[in-house]
């Protein structure tokens, strides 16, 4: 039988305010445990929540960049449960009236597969503490650091059909709460978390088959896997004549396997009730305006004026404009560079490279936009050829200093003294008897392919610095005359 | 000197009468003396009790003196008072110091105020009776084989037995008044959102207020000139401007309009109590009020809505007492589900449990709608009906309770009517507006109290009627036997 995976995500995006969601405490990561949460984050006996109004800002601006209906009357509810690093027994969120109602986002994975995913809603809450089970002899200590930390939650609808589809729209999420800078994007730290409702059904059907929620997924790798991982689970299931069960899944990277965690009939009832310590939060059109005027350039509005404005394919445009650093950095290397399509290519390639391996953010490149840039100017003007560019780059990379510096200081400069280049070519030509037969022998349409080995002679000769362009021109002229 | 007010004490102070540290002793050795009877106070606070006195008479000596500085007070024990004991009259905070002070505790503070102790007070400010307590119940002075009413019973007992001159206390559905009514003084419950409740550890959010009880109206005015104002802290406290409310106290009452609701004097209303009312209003009228008969239809549904709407609110504020952090903790938890368990059941007395479970059933999701939804309508119906009748009269007037103080023991087996008692007072609540009790009498030598309702933030008209009310009859005046 063909199966159809039907997938909704639920998001939850960390906002970045410098304090939390109801407290005066500091947001900020990493510090010694307990230390930043206050009297409101411990729940002490008669304290009391105030909504942090940047909090409510950037959730509209959230709620504008996908198109979406803002609340103009959002209600905090408390939904009950028990749990250690929870410290009031209740989470406040919002359930009935969120401040983000329906909207959308268009997505394109990697194989070219567009689609619209609808938002169903997005919710303001405020994030739990964490339980740590290790090193505390068989007890759990608590950190409250978090606790009152200020999330989004972005539900969607079920409107994704595969695993690659799931990690697109959750890149674009991704882009967006960084482009509107209201979210740091730091997944490893926690800063986005994904749960993915994932669930099969016999293609043609209607009927949504039962879900399974993995929970807490933290990159779109994993997003990919694990929802993998648990369609061949839910398949294998079915077609083995079992039946998939509603509960919660746990995904372990490390065996790349979902685990059950908890089902449906174990579950809470939350017993949410709005939350009498907080107003509503009631916003006019004039608030929404002017939140709108402050809007960054969005995404897709950067990868169409890619398009449109440097004639990047739509792929280039795409992936360039997911990330607001890198797309900024790369708008900066145009500016120094000029070359819209040079700048791609260096940017997507040898950079991303090196980002990557060194697992480093755009934003703290040893290489800098301007220097990136400096470099690309200098293959433009013929003073070095590419792959020279490639040695320079990783010395500005591994040194630091400019492109100038380092092509002076290593003598990369390129050879474009047509004299020079001939007296090598003429060498090359008189000590390779065999090929100049070969290539006098040839077809003369063929003859373009067969330049490549005088060409790496050539190269090799002048240890890469020769003009690749010259060098072509000239062997052409000389080989083509010994033809005649 | 105990039989002097606060506004008597605070002419004595400036006039050097006495010193602060002297007054504070005097209550101190009170305390100490006669609080066996009547187990008013949880915690007596006597080192920072003198240590405050000693700090307002060298503010008095330097003149920099304000109404309120080297007046003792005590504060009910769901007030935070930092680095002292907060028990709100439970088990589960019997350990529990807090580290920070309410709002109105360090508004008291900043205004020079001494604090000699904190009140008893019914378990989590559940209960009508002081009896829930797990201090044990405070008894009423009148007759100490009564209770003081709840739950501010042991600031209404403090104050009616002279052992402070003012209390604060905090009404939810009564709290306030009826225990005034009870032990013959004088209370009023602002307008919800006039005083903060950032420190006040809460019963039921969206109905908690905290105000003054005294044995003046005269007294309330002052202590609310300090309590009530604005706080960032508390976001459903309003930003409002604070009157002087002892500047208008002596305003006339001629061409006042005072409403008495026929629901108010019904048959379950006590005659002798229904008798003392109205001999108080024939005193408005003699100051030249005007008296006509209003209807506030909803008054008995004000019981079950109430009964939905606190304890569900309660059920989710009693939540963060799990033993993790503060509190009562179970000995050797086998786990944590144990320890929730054993640590929420240990610590928390029957009534609170009670409610815990009523307030948990009502928000469950099948119930929801026809439980917590429907007792909002009501809410809102009940508040419509208010609105109505104080567009057509000034204020309102009435009981505050049923029958005077019941005996200890009388009603606890019977929760549902130890909740009627209730009536005249949990409706003001759910619609938010202010009231106080005036004692207008007494009923087989116990004190009977008159209910005065009024418009949204009128609690300087509350208290200037209240005061005038004080001015031409002596009830306010009465003293318990052997006081």
């Amino acid at each position: 039988m063909e199966w159809e995976v039907v997938i909704g995500l639920e998001i939850h995006v960390q906002l970045s305010t410098t304090t939390k969601i109801f407290s005066g405490a500091s947001t900020a990561f990493g510090a010694e445990p307990n230390t930043q949460a206050c009297a409101v984050d411990l729940a002490l006996p008669g304290t009391l929540p105030v909504f942090n109004e940047n909090a409510l800002r950037m959730a509209v601006m959230f709620g504008l960049a996908v198109d979406a209906e803002i609340g103009k009357r959002s209600v905090f509810e408390r939904k009950n449960y028990f749990y250690p690093d929870l410290p009031k027994g209740y989470q406040t969120t919002q359930l009935a009236e969120p401040i983000v109602g329906p909207g959308h986002v268009d997505i394109e994975t990697d194989e070219g597969v567009k689609r619209r995913v609808r938002i169903h809603h997005a919710h303001l809450e405020e994030d739990a503490g964490k339980s740590l089970h290790e090193d505390f002899h068989g007890m759990s200590g608590i950190d409250l650091n978090r606790a009152g930390t200020p999330l989004v939650e972005i539900v969607s609808e079920p409107d994704m059909r595969s695993s690659k589809e799931a990690a697109a729209y959750a890149r674009k999420i991704h882009a967006i709460v960084t482009t509107l800078g209201i979210c740091d994007g730091n997944m490893a730290e926690g800063s986005m978390r994904c749960d993915c409702n994932v669930s099969v059904r016999p293609k043609g059907q209607e009927a949504f088959g039962t879900r399974t929620e993995l929970k807490n997924i933290n990159s779109f790798r994993f997003i990919e896997r694990a929802i993998d991982t648990e369609v061949a689970r839910q398949i294998d299931l079915i077609e083995d004549g079992g039946k998939v069960v509603q509960e919660t899944r746990l995904y372990d990277p490390d065996r790349n396997e979902t685990r059950s965690m908890r089902s449906k009939e174990d579950a809470n009832d939350y017993r949410y009730f709005p939350c009498p310590d907080l107003l509503p939060v009631v916003i006019d059109d004039s608030y929404i305006e002017a939140i709108r005027a402050t809007l960054p350039e969005l995404p897709d509005a950067r990868r169409a004026r890619f398009i449109d404005e440097y004639g990047l394919s739509e792929y280039d445009a795409g992936v360039l404009s997911a990330y607001r650093a890198q797309a900024d950095y790369y708008e900066q290397v145009v500016n120094a560079c000029g070359d819209a399509k040079l700048a791609a290519n260096w940017v997507m390639g040898e950079l991303a490279k090196f980002l990557n391996q060194s697992d480093t953010d755009i934003k703290d490149s040893p290489v800098s936009a301007e220097q990136l840039g400096g470099l690309l100017v200098r293959i433009k003007d013929n003073t070095i050829s590419g792959n020279i560019a490639k040695k320079v780059f990783e010395l500005m990379w591994s040194r630091g200093g400019s492109a100038d510096e380092i092509i002076e200081a290593e003598g990369l400069k390129q050879v474009t003294d047509t004299g020079a280049i001939e007296q090598i070519v003429d060498e090359v030509i008189a000590n390779a008897d065999k090929q100049v037969e070969q290539y006098k022998a040839a077809e003369p349409e063929k003859r373009g392919k067969m330049l490549g080995f005088f060409m790496g002679q050539v190269m090799k000769a002048t240890g890469g610095k020769a003009n690749p362009g010259a060098v072509t021109g000239i062997l052409k002229q000389k080989l083509d005359a010994l033809c005649d | 000197m105990f039989d002097k007010t606060l506004a008597e004490l605070a002419e004595g102070l400036r006039k050097g009468d006495f010193s602060s540290v002297e007054l504070t002793s005097a209550y101190l050795a009170r305390i100490k003396a006669e609080d066996g009877r009547f187990n008013s106070f949880i915690t007596v606070t006597e080192a920072q009790a003198l240590a405050q006195a000693k700090a307002a008479d060298a503010a008095i000596a330097a003149g920099n003196a304000g109404a309120f500085t080297g007046l003792p007070i005590a504060h009910k024990d769901l007030f935070c008072t930092q680095d002292v004991r907060t028990s709100c009259g439970s088990k589960m905070l019997d350990n529990f110091a807090s580290p920070y002070d309410a709002t109105v505790v360090a508004r008291f503070k900043q205004a020079g105020a001494v604090m000699l102790g904190k009140t008893n007070m019914d378990e989590f400010a559940m209960g009508s009776s002081n009896e829930s307590s797990f201090y044990g119940p405070a008894r009423n002075p009148w007759n100490t084989d009564c209770v003081p009413g709840g739950s501010s019973g042991g600031s209404g007992a403090a104050v009616a037995a002279r052992l402070t001159p003012a209390a604060t206390g905090s009404d939810t559905g009564g709290s306030i008044r009826q225990p005034a009514a009870l032990c013959g003084i004088t209370g009023i419950k602002p307008t919800y959102g006039r005083v903060s409740r950032y420190g006040m550890i809460a019963y039921a959010s969206s109905l908690d207020q905290g105000g003054p009880m005294a044995r003046t109206a005269e007294d309330c005015a002052m202590m609310l000139n300090v309590m009530a104002g604005f706080d960032p802290m508390d976001s459903t406290c309003l930003d409002r401007e604070v009157p002087d409310y002892t500047a208008t106290l002596n305003e006339p009452l001629a061409g006042l309009k005072i409403g008495l609701p026929t629901e108010y004097f019904s048959d379950a209303l006590d005659p002798q109590i229904a008798e003392r009312v109205q001999a108080a209003v024939a005193e408005f009228e003699k100051l030249g009020a005007t008296v006509k008969e209003v209807s506030l239809p909803r008054t008995e549904l004000s019981i079950p809505a109430y009964y939905i709407i606190a304890p569900a609110e309660a059920s989710s504020n009693l939540s963060r007492f799990d033993g993790v952090r503060y509190g009562y903790r179970c000995e050797n938890p086998k786990d944590l589900e144990d320890m929730y368990k054993r640590s929420r059941g240990e610590g928390f007395g029957a009534e609170v449990k009670r409610r815990i479970m009523v307030g948990t059933y009502a928000l469950c999701a099948g119930y929801y709608d026809a439980y917590y939804n429907k007792a909002q309508q009501i809410r809102r119906l009940i508040q419509q009906d208010f609105v109505r009748v104080l567009e057509d009269v000034d204020v309102i007037m009435g009981p505050t309770t049923p029958h005077p103080a019941f005996r200890i023991g009388e009603k606890n087996n019977d929760p549902v009517s130890m909740y009627m008692e209730d009536i005249f007072t949990l409706s003001l609540n759910l619609a938010g507006l202010p009231g106080m009790s005036v004692p207008c009498g007494q009923v087989d030598g116990l004190p009977v109290g008159l209910q005065i309702i009024g418009d949204y933030f009128a609690e300087a008209k509350l208290l200037n009627i209240a005061h005038q009310f004080q001015q031409v009859t002596d009830h306010h005046q009465q003293a318990p036997a052997g006081i």
